[in-house]
């Protein structure tokens, strides 16, 4: 644009869409990606990498102390400036790169044993250090890495790496998105994105970016167009326009309940992560809650035992509803969920391992707590209580002997409770083929993880996504199977996974009967669209798995 | 209060009084004194030990040691009395003194 810089020709960059949307604006990259791919010096060279880091993230501590005038802010700085002065800090570091691990490997490494036992601290001083400690890692490791302080304007289009979750939910992502490097459809920074309607795409090539300013990021064909020219700025434009009319006619669709071009109603719920995303959402937008993922509510032992607490959660969240029906699901840790203390490590195949209700059933005053907390809810509206994983009708009829005790202490107590319903979630390919031996009050098919299992293919690897087609026939017809046996015997079934998200699936499950769907906040008004343009197959269930197949 | 008995040759007591105990700030001055003498420095709260590295930041936080604790100050090197003596006289200041009156 200026007359004075050489302009920068336009770069397309292909991604997996992980989050759909259009986003434009200035490019911030967060983790150069030297940080992975860069050639690894010898243990040498990155010792000597990491000792200029340390050097100059002391040095930038030192002129920010010196601009400040703050005495508790030049304390914090002072503090930072001691510890990575001292070799007890840094000295696992460069032990771990004598090991072969690169500068930042070692720096991030050594720090992460660091911080965790400050988290872990009973101390509240020392568990605020915590916040210091990660601070120091991350300024070092921008050092490393020669990427600039992480500020990120609102807005912003950021490439990084990967994200962690927590570092998403800090950026403020107005009108932004983001590119990952690295990253999978189905990680929780891919979930989180989709539940905020940030648009993300994943698996993304690299190129060098230095030199680029500005960029539009395409996550509904996967694309990250840097430096855009002319005609990419006004294809942008023309499409943001349609899109904008699209969300308007979501946004109509959204204050209406979902009803399909054939006149049958469809209920539409909505999964929730930690209860917090509600207080934007408009409890008329929704026929109630579909899914509650409690892991993400208790994530340390505390709050796995704290009766209190959880009870407080699950009571605002059965408020909110107001009387439509909530499922909560109950501790659904392991996998890709660690909880410190209470999930088993080292697993060779976590999700093949104890998980879900295998790991409740290991911890069963663990579980008795959170039924206590449930059945206490239950008090406030109606409650459905989901299990996690189950494999074999035992487990369930285990989960309800302990649900029917927590009742009866909690009456003999004369605390107020109810007794929730009890189902499980379908999601082991084994539950969906033997599905009429179960004797639950409802099903919710978590379809995710039906797929990772029916097609054998890791929800993390980008790779096969291809052969994860949810569309694909295995599962649509598990899905029917389910869908079949509940409407004969009038059992509610409803679909929580990214399936009912997702507008190109929508048609699928309304065709093998189901009439219920749980979906992503973001997703309310795009599916009830979906709902109202779908007319009822004429030949049944089959009708679209066969064109599939 | 008669805090800096002798415990031996290089090991002496102080009453710690600080409100924040050994806390970040007093914690970096403590071992910015340490740091300059060429003697191997340790701090602990009981005079048979376990000792901890009085020039390191981390360590000595890791003490957490709170307000009204006796610290003792051992030392091994050629100017062994002479850090010892300034880090006593540093406790005993309540951090105000970071003098050259340990040299």
């Amino acid at each position: 644009m200026t007359g004075s810089s050489r302009k920068t020709a336009t770069l397309r960059l292909n991604g997996t869409p992980v989050s759909a949307g259009l986003a434009r604006g200035a490019l911030v990259v967060l983790e150069e990606r030297a940080h992975t791919r860069r050639d690894r010096g010898s243990p040498q060279q990155e010792a000597a990498l990491l000792e200029r880091a340390l050097n100059d993230a002391r040095n930038d501590l030192a002129d920010l102390m010196a601009r400040t005038e703050d005495a508790d802010a030049e304390a914090i700085l002072a503090f930072q400036v001691a510890m990575l002065e001292d070799e007890v800090v840094t000295a696992p570091a460069f032990s771990a790169i004598e090991r072969g691990a690169s500068a930042e490997e070692g720096w991030r490494q050594s720090m992460e044993i660091q911080i965790k036992e400050y988290h872990e601290a009973e101390d509240l001083y020392f568990r605020a250090r915590a916040a210091d400690m990660r601070d120091m890692r991350d300024r070092v490791l921008r050092r490393v890495t020669g990427t600039a302080a992480a500020a990120v304007p609102a807005g912003s289009i950021i490439v990084a790496t990967d994200l962690p979750p927590s570092r998403f939910l800090e950026i403020d992502w107005d009108g932004g998105g983001a590119a990952l490097l690295e990253g999978s459809p189905n990680s929780h920074v891919s979930m989180l994105a989709r539940a905020r309607g940030v648009p993300m795409i994943v698996g993304m090539e690299s190129a060098p970016l230095d030199g680029h300013g500005e960029a539009i990021l395409d996550a509904e064909n996967g694309m990250l167009v840097l430096s855009p020219d002319r005609a990419a700025t006004v294809e942008f434009t023309t499409r943001q326009q349609a899109a904008e009319l699209a969300r308007a006619e979501e946004a109509r669709h959204l204050a209406l309940p979902a009803v399909t071009a054939s006149g049958e109603r469809v209920q539409v719920l909505m999964n929730v992560a930690d209860g917090s995303e509600l207080e934007k959402i408009d409890p008329q937008h929704c026929d109630g809650i579909g899914l509650v993922r409690t892991e993400l509510l208790l994530r340390t032992q505390d709050d796995l035992a704290d009766e209190e607490k959880q009870y407080n959660t699950y009571r605002r969240i059965m408020e909110w509803a107001g009387g439509k029906p909530v499922t909560i699901r109950t501790l659904d840790a392991g996998g890709d969920k660690p909880i410190p203390g209470y999930t088993v490590d080292g697993e060779a195949n976590p999700f093949l391992g104890v998980r879900g209700v295998r790991l409740s059933l290991l911890h069963p005053e663990v579980l008795t707590t959170q039924l206590r907390a449930l059945a206490r809810a239950a008090a406030h509206g109606p409650l459905k209580v989901m299990v996690p994983m189950v494999t074999g009708p035992r487990e369930l009829d285990h989960v309800r002997s302990l649900l029917e005790a927590t009742v009866s202490n909690l009456r003999h107590a004369r605390i107020p409770c109810a007794m929730p319903a009890l189902g499980i979630m379908v999601e082991v390919p084994a539950v969906a083929v033997t599905i009429d031996l179960f004797d639950a009050e409802f099903y919710s098919i978590g379809s995710n993880d039906l797929i990772q299992y029916v097609t054998a293919c890791s929800r993390d690897s980008g790779r096969l996504s291809a052969l994860q087609d949810p569309l694909q026939p295995a599962v649509l017809r598990l899905i029917h199977k389910v869908v079949d046996h509940a409407t004969k015997h009038g059992i509610d079934v409803s679909l929580c996974g990214d399936m009912a998200s997702d507008v190109r699936c929508v048609p699928a499950l309304l065709d093998v009967g189901l009439r219920c769907l749980s979906v992503a906040p973001a997703a309310l008004g795009r599916v009830k669209g979906s709902i109202a343009r779908y007319k009822t197959a004429v030949t049944g269930g089959q009708a679209r798995e066969t064109r599939s197949a | 209060m008669n805090e800096d008995e002798a415990l031996s040759r290089e090991a002496r007591s102080v009453w710690l009084a600080h409100p924040e105990g050994l806390h970040a700030r007093p914690a970096i001055q403590l071992t910015k004194l340490a740091k300059q003498f060429q003697a191997h420095v340790w701090v602990g709260v009981s005079e048979d030990g376990p000792w901890t590295n009085a020039k390191s930041i981390a360590r000595v936080l890791a003490m957490k040691t709170p307000t009204q604790t006796k610290l003792y100050f051992t030392a091994e090197g050629d100017d062994a009395p002479n850090a010892v003596d300034a880090l006593v006289q540093l406790v005993r200041s309540d951090f105000k003194s970071v003098s050259d009156d340990g040299k």
